[in-house]
């Protein structure tokens, strides 16, 4: 019976002055610390001031120049132009490489996925090539193109041909059988079936591949340029800073890493969040 | 029963191979599907339904047999029979519902943009998504989705839709629900419906024709008509799902019996 006493029990309702809250808004401090933008600027703030510590401790600018020394050195590389031109060089470079070993890697990912050969081609290959550092093969491709933009063309491709084409090729498989039979339902076939039904369906897997591709292809171009970088148009980055060790201008060696690092952020957070934000995010196929 | 058949299924044996079996899905299954039918394939796990629907849509050919719309033999899918499947993944997650809908009347280059806006937009009302137009499919819940691809199918005016246990995914009171928007559908545009279930309770409640196959493989063992609600078999005495129920189990029972 005690049961039966509790359900049909009437409740007091508590009055809202014994609430402590109901809604407040958070203070400044803590609404600070719930940034992830704001607790990494401290965390590169505690680097700098490592870095500035140690070298000064150190005094030795031929070994470990300053973080202050190389923020100098770095916007005196912007204003006088050298800098910004080398930058420019190895990104001409680069998007050659990436193009080119885009549409291959394309070419190659909607052949395996048409025809059984052409997936036992794309799965061997890439088990071959994948573990291979692209800048291994930088001194056969001196003997096959000489010192020039070829050799380095030549590298980038290989750097972003397979894990764009492994990506892209595993994304295509991962297409739910449902999909696939919506998609022919259409009576879509050949071309326009890859275009209309497998690749946005795979693109959150295609975009992954984007992105690790341009990375390699970013740290292959810089190794490349240290190896050689001077080219009808000038040097690139990786031959600013090979150059730049060479006089032992060494503010300015950290100054081309520290411009390395900030390309590759900049491209990685505009250029890829955007497209991030725009298609996978939107279509709830990533969060 | 005069006019001719507009889906005309005779004798069709369907085969698949599994990694080292070759599994006999249907064996000589015959039936019509006449105009503004609403045709229900009726029968448990494993007795080809949903092999038989696949082989209707194009998906696959009948070792044996043959399949007919309007007279021509099938062979490849095509938007002359649109599909509804019971997975929520089968729209488009790139394209918002009113693209969805759309995207089917201009890939197949039945009609132009502003037609096929107009045509799309009309369905969405029809399922009563009109506000959820622009949304894209994962804000949607899961009766909403089959709502969109029902739309989707219809938009295409087909001769036939395939419907896949559609419902069967969804919770108990949305699938009521929906068994009763599409009756409502139908009232209004009179499509022919091929319907695809497990469930006797929905078979007679969405169909006015079901097909009773019997598993392993898949046989025909009984065609009825169905009035919409669960009436008594003046002969038996007892409820038509009753009668079909123990149909089905009469059938396990021999087979097991079958077997040992």
């Amino acid at each position: 019976m005690s049961d039966v006493a509790r359900l049909s029990r009437t409740v007091s309702v508590p009055r809202p002055k014994d609430f402590t809250v109901v809604e407040k808004p958070l203070t400044l401090g803590e609404r600070l610390w719930s940034s992830g933008a704001f607790r990494k600027s401290l965390v590169l703030l505690g680097l700098a001031l490592l870095w500035q510590g140690y070298a000064q401790w150190l005094d030795n600018p031929l070994l470990f120049p300053t973080f202050v020394e190389t923020v100098q050195a770095l916007v005196q590389g912007i204003i006088g132009g050298d800098l910004i031109s080398a930058v420019w060089v190895s990104m001409q470079l680069l998007l050659v490489g990436y193009a080119v070993g885009l549409v291959l890697a394309a070419l190659l990912a909607v052949l395996a996925i048409t025809t059984r050969l052409g997936n036992d081609v794309l799965e061997t290959m890439t088990a071959m090539f994948s573990p291979l550092p692209a800048i291994a093969l930088l001194p056969l491709a001196l003997i096959w193109f000489g010192l020039g933009v070829g050799s380095i063309v030549f590298v980038l491709i290989h750097s972003v041909l397979w894990p764009v084409a492994l990506n892209t090729h595993t994304g295509f498989r991962a297409v739910s059988n449902t999909l696939r039979m919506v998609g022919r339902n259409y009576g879509l076939r050949g071309l326009p079936y890859v275009a209309l039904i497998l690749i946005p369906a795979a693109f959150p897997s295609i975009l992954t591949g984007l992105k690790i591709g341009w990375a390699f292809a970013w740290r292959t171009l810089i190794a490349a340029e240290l190896v050689f970088g001077v080219t009808t148009g000038g040097g690139g980055l990786g031959w600013y800073i090979y150059q730049n060790k060479n006089t032992l201008e060494i503010p300015q060696v950290f100054a081309g890493l520290l411009a390395v690092i900030l390309v590759g952020l900049l491209v990685d957070n505009l250029i890829f969040r955007v497209i991030e934000n725009r298609t996978v995010r939107r279509w709830g196929m990533q969060h | 029963m005069n006019t001719p058949a507009l889906l005309e299924v005779k004798d069709v044996t369907l085969q698949y191979k599994t990694r080292d079996h070759l599994v006999t899905a249907t064996y000589r299954v015959s039936f019509e599907i006449h105009k503004s039918d609403r045709f229900v394939l009726l029968g448990p796990s494993g007795c080809g339904k949903s092999t038989l629907l696949k082989a209707v849509g194009g998906y696959m050919a009948p070792v044996e047999g043959e399949i007919r719309l309007n007279g021509t033999a099938i062979n490849r899918p095509g938007p002359d029979r649109m599909m509804v499947f019971q997975e929520f993944d089968q729209l488009l997650p790139w394209k918002t519902v009113k693209e969805n809908v759309m995207f089917a009347l201009t890939s197949s280059g039945r009609l132009g943009r502003a037609e096929a806006t107009e045509r799309a937009m009309a369905y969405i009302e029809k399922v009563r998504l009109t506000k959820f137009a622009d949304s894209y499919p994962h804000m949607l819940s899961g009766g909403m989705k089959q709502r969109v691809a029902i739309a989707r199918g219809m938009a295409m005016e087909p001769d036939i839709l395939l419907m896949d246990e559609p419902f069967a995914a969804l919770d108990a009171l949305t699938r009521t629900k929906m068994q009763d928007e599409l009756l409502q559908l139908w009232e209004d545009t009179r499509f022919t419906v091929l319907f695809v279930t497990h469930s006797i309770p929905e078979a007679i409640k969405v169909g006015n024709r079901i097909l009773l196959l019997s598993p392993h493989p898949g046989r025909v063992r009984a065609e009825m008509d169905s009035t919409g609600v669960d009436e008594m078999e003046p002969a038996l005495g007892i409820p038509m799902s009753e009668h079909i129920h123990s149909m089905l189990m009469s059938e396990e029972l021999v087979t097991e019996e079958e077997n040992v």
